[in-house]
């Protein structure tokens, strides 16, 4: 089984977002934030996600990286002396417990009877052998949810408007 | 106990997600919450991915196009549910492209304010709102 693997890459998670909150030195910081994207797309493999593992590879530990690296050259790397801690953690504390509270009815990870399986998700693997594309992913991605894509990349198109009208292109007089 | 026992995939992302928002609250550099704000993104996209796993599963590609054979591999192979990894694709890319658009918020905010932290700039807005009520 892959429960050790799963157990032993959840404690490496964790070991690095605790990092990612501890750490003063901003580079160190966003470093840890990619190693933990690269440590979950590893999970995501054991999950049977692979389209997910290497977007999250690519894209989150990638491209992320990259933009957080950019924005720390602009904005110094330093943390400041942080302040009393115990209010965020009683609050942490409290929408953990929520939230968890929340899963004891769900059905347990890999049950093949859970409700989610049984509709839906076998018509789109049926469909797909239909279309003859053998990825289901990208069958659904592309034929069955294709308005969804489309809005994906609407949004992508607003961001990257909004950055530009933000940052500037950097021709014209500057403000 | 040992009901809860096969949930614990899901708690140990909710226990991520909660180590994101506290860096989100609790720090005072915006480009930290950002980073924060990415742990808890990616906490909750594995979250979904854990609940579309299938004890045994294979990832959902298809060994053979065969309409009759997809049919009754369907019952026999079982494929992980590819739903939550469709929408999860979408939320990775969403995600960063609002990363972007965040980090330039803070860049300006820098270039305007001097700090990019959060403490010292509600300290500027209280003193730039005194200054002008002081001259009202």
């Amino acid at each position: 089984m892959d429960v050790p693997v799963e157990a032993f890459l959840f404690l490496l998670l964790l070991v690095t977002a605790v990092q990612v909150a501890r750490l003063r030195d901003l580079y160190a910081a966003s470093m840890m934030t990619a190693i933990f994207s690269l440590l979950s797309a590893g999970l995501f493999v054991l999950m049977d996600a692979v389209d997910v593992a290497f977007t999250e590879a690519a894209v989150g530990a990638g491209v992320a990286t990259v933009l957080s690296l950019g924005a720390l050259s602009l904005t110094g790397s330093r943390e400041a002396k942080k302040r009393g801690q115990i209010f965020p953690f009683v609050v942490v504390t409290l929408t953990g417990a929520a939230l968890i509270y929340g899963t004891l009815d769900m059905p347990h990870y890999g049950d093949a009877n859970a409700v989610i399986h049984r509709h839906l998700a076998p018509d789109f693997i049926r469909g797909s052998a239909e279309l003859e594309i053998p990825n289901v992913v990208t069958t659904v991605l592309a034929s069955y949810r294709g308005y969804d894509t489309f809005g994906e990349s609407f949004v992508v198109f607003t961001a990257v408007l909004g950055v530009i009208l933000m940052l500037g292109t950097g021709k014209g007089a500057k403000p | 106990m040992s009901a809860y026992l096969g949930l614990w995939h899901y708690h140990a992302c909710i226990v991520l997600m909660m180590v994101g928002l506290f860096a989100v609250i609790s720090r005072q550099h915006l480009v930290k919450k950002i980073l924060g704000l990415t742990i808890t993104q990616v906490s909750v996209i594995m979250f979904f991915v854990a609940m579309g796993k299938v004890r045994d599963g294979t990832a959902p590609i298809l060994a053979t196009m065969e309409a009759e054979a997809v049919a009754t591999a369907a019952r026999d192979v079982d494929y992980s549910n590819p739903i939550p990894h469709v929408l999860m694709l979408t939320a990775i890319v969403v995600g960063v492209a609002t990363n972007a658009l965040g980090l330039s918020f803070v860049v300006r905010i820098k270039a305007s304010y001097g700090s990019a932290e959060e403490d010292e700039i509600l300290a500027a807005d209280h003193e730039t709102s005194k200054r002008e009520s002081a001259a009202l």
